[in-house]
This record gives structure tokens, sequence and C-alpha cells, in this order.
């Protein structure tokens, strides 16, 4: 499977560098890696979920029991999970820290998934949830370190999208 | 039953442990039962108040939540079963008041839930029941549905004197409280 393990490994150490304890997540071919990492780490919990809506009420609780927590999902799940994200995140205030596969963006051969793509961001924006791109490896860290301070510091949700380029391995 | 004569007799129950509740006539009537700082009442996304619940349950070991569900939230949120089942904390215990209002569901979610592999299930119909099957569940430290039969007669007023980041603030600095005395 053409998944990058490396860029997985380097997302998930940033992940861990960031004191979280609790992924949730739905199974999704780019996140295969993490998800196993997640899986095979005694000192992680992690919540595989049945859709993206139950990650935000998982996180919502985790957040006020004082725990850190990331969602991995894909930009479908995002999409699935709108009316959580703005009727308890937004609402209540609770900070998320996003981690979104971009399928359906730049490079994207399956056509069933642009439509996704091409609204993933609009809707992001509309929102008013911050982006940021993870595409150079170098960046990962640094990246996901900064995401979930601005989440922290505003209790806020932020998305950071995950692009073919540190993924796919073609 | 009146689903408020069930609140009343598993109050005491409530009074000290960590309780999610959704919006509405569940968390209006409860508040008007006595608030508590540990007592968080989700206003709004419907359906969620079991992933909340499931989520400190799963990071508070230390410590007991009961979600007060409802047969309409947890329609919206049925996967929520299988993933409670797929974990099930046992420090958590999930109670459905089901007046079966939004839809005429006449046990449904009982056998959803049995269906969906969470270990302990009951049905209750009066005040006396419910207690009786609030207090095994939390005494056998196993994840438990219980479905509790209600009429579908609501409070005179949803007037609740808690801004909702009040109680969501309030909420998590008694958690943090909890934390921090399991720790020490």
């Amino acid at each position: 499977m053409p998944v990058s393990v490396t860029n997985s490994r380097l997302i998930y150490d940033a992940l861990k560098a960031c004191d979280v304890h609790l992924i949730s997540a739905l199974p999704e071919t780019w996140l295969v890696h993490l998800i196993r990492m997640a899986e095979d780490d005694p000192d992680m919990t992690l919540v595989r979920i049945a859709k993206e809506e139950e990650a935000i009420g998982i996180s919502a609780g985790a957040h006020l029991a004082g725990v850190s927590s990331a969602l991995l999902m894909q930009n479908h799940g995002f999409l699935a999970a709108i009316n959580p994200i703005v009727s308890l995140a937004l609402l209540y205030k609770i900070p998320l820290l996003m981690l979104i596969s971009y399928r359906g963006h730049m490079g994207e051969k399956d056509p069933w998934q642009t439509q996704g793509g091409l609204v993933t961001e609009p809707l992001l924006r509309a929102l008013g949830i911050p982006i940021w791109h993870l595409t150079d490896p170098q960046d990962v860290a640094r990246r996901l370190r900064d995401a979930q301070t601005l989440a922290h510091a505003a209790l806020h949700p932020v998305a950071v999208l995950l692009s073919r380029e540190l993924m796919w391995e073609d | 039953m009146l689903r408020e004569e069930a609140l009343r007799a598993i109050y005491p129950e409530l009074e000290q442990r960590i309780v999610v509740t959704i919006m509405g006539a569940v968390a209006a009537e409860l508040y008007t039962l006595g608030h508590r700082p540990n007592f968080f009442y989700l206003e709004h996304a419907m359906g969620l108040a079991s992933s909340m619940g499931l989520g400190i349950a799963l990071v508070m070991s230390e410590e007991q939540v009961v979600v007060l569900d409802g047969d309409g939230s947890l329609l919206m949120n049925l996967g929520t079963l299988s993933t409670l089942a797929r974990y099930r904390p046992g420090n958590l215990l999930h109670i459905v008041f089901d007046n079966e209002s939004l839809l005429s569901v006449g046990g449904f979610p009982t056998a959803t839930a049995t269906a969906a592999g969470v270990p302990r299930t009951a049905l209750v119909r009066s005040p006396d029941e419910l207690k009786a099957a609030a207090d095994e569940a939390l005494a056998s430290a196993t994840l438990t549905t219980i479905v509790a039969k209600v009429e579908a007669v609501g409070p005179k007023s949803f007037h609740m004197d808690l801004p909702l980041l009040e109680n969501r603030f309030q909420f998590r600095r008694e958690l943090e409280a909890r934390r921090t005395q399991h720790a020490g």
C-alpha cells in the first residue's frame, strides 16, 4: 500500500510530543498506519467510531476531563461532522485538533473524491476554522504543535489538512 | 411514570457522579431538582451526550459517569451504541428516557442496545424499578444501558438560570479538581 509509513510515523510522533492521549478515528486508507500506530501504543486511547459526529462528542468529553485529543478523519468525515462542530465545538468553545486527509485535491484520480475535495477548504473557511496544510515532512512537528497551541488558546477547532504529497507515495 | 419522578428517584445516585444530559426536558428537570458543578447539560448537538460521556469515562477511570439520554436523541446517533459496546467502560451508565414521542419505537432501543453488544441492558417502567436497576448497574462496574419508559410530558418551563458557557467552564473546573484529587 503506497501510504507513507515514514510520514505517518512523523505525524504520530508529533501528536505524542503534543501530549495527545486520545485519538478517535474512522478507517480510511490514508490514515491506516496512523490508526495502527495508535492501536499498538499502550499509552494511547484509540476510539474507533461508527461516524465522525461521535468524535466531536468524544473529544469534547476528553477536553472537559482535561485530556488532549486528536481527531483523524477523511474530508468527507469532516463534512459528516459539520453539525456537531457548530452545535457542540463552536457553541461550547471546545478546542479540536482535526487531522483531515485531503482527498479529491490536486493529483486525485478517483472521480468520486473530487466533489468533497472542492468544498473542503471553502467550508472550513465558512466556519472560521484555521487551516494548516501539511505537505513537507520537515513542517510536520512544528505545524501540529502550533495548531494545537492555537486550538487551546482560542478554545476553537483547527484543521490540519494531510496532503497527497505527504501521505501517498506514487 | 413521569421522567421527573424517575429523575427524583435516582437523584441521590447522580449527586456525586459525573452526569451528562441531553437538552430540553431532561436538562431542565434535573437542573430544577438541584444543579451540581459535576452536571453538564448538552443544550444542542442531539445524540452526542453518550459520546461525551464515553470520552469522559475513558479518560477518568476513577469516576463513574452517568449519561441521561432520550430515545429521540439516541436515534440521531445510533452508531454510539456500537462504539459504547466496543469499549464498554465499566464506569459508564447510560440511561435512555423513552417517551416514544419522536418516533413510535416501543422498546426498540433496548433491542438495539442488546444487539449492538452492550453487555447489560434493562427496561424499567417505574421510579422504583429505575432506582433498583441504576443501583445494580453502578455496583456491577459493567457498561449498562437502561431504557426507562416515561410519559411524553415535559416541564412547564425550560428556563435554566445557567448560561451554557458558565456550565461548561464550571464542569471542567470540577473535573480538573477531581483529577487532581485522584492524582494526589
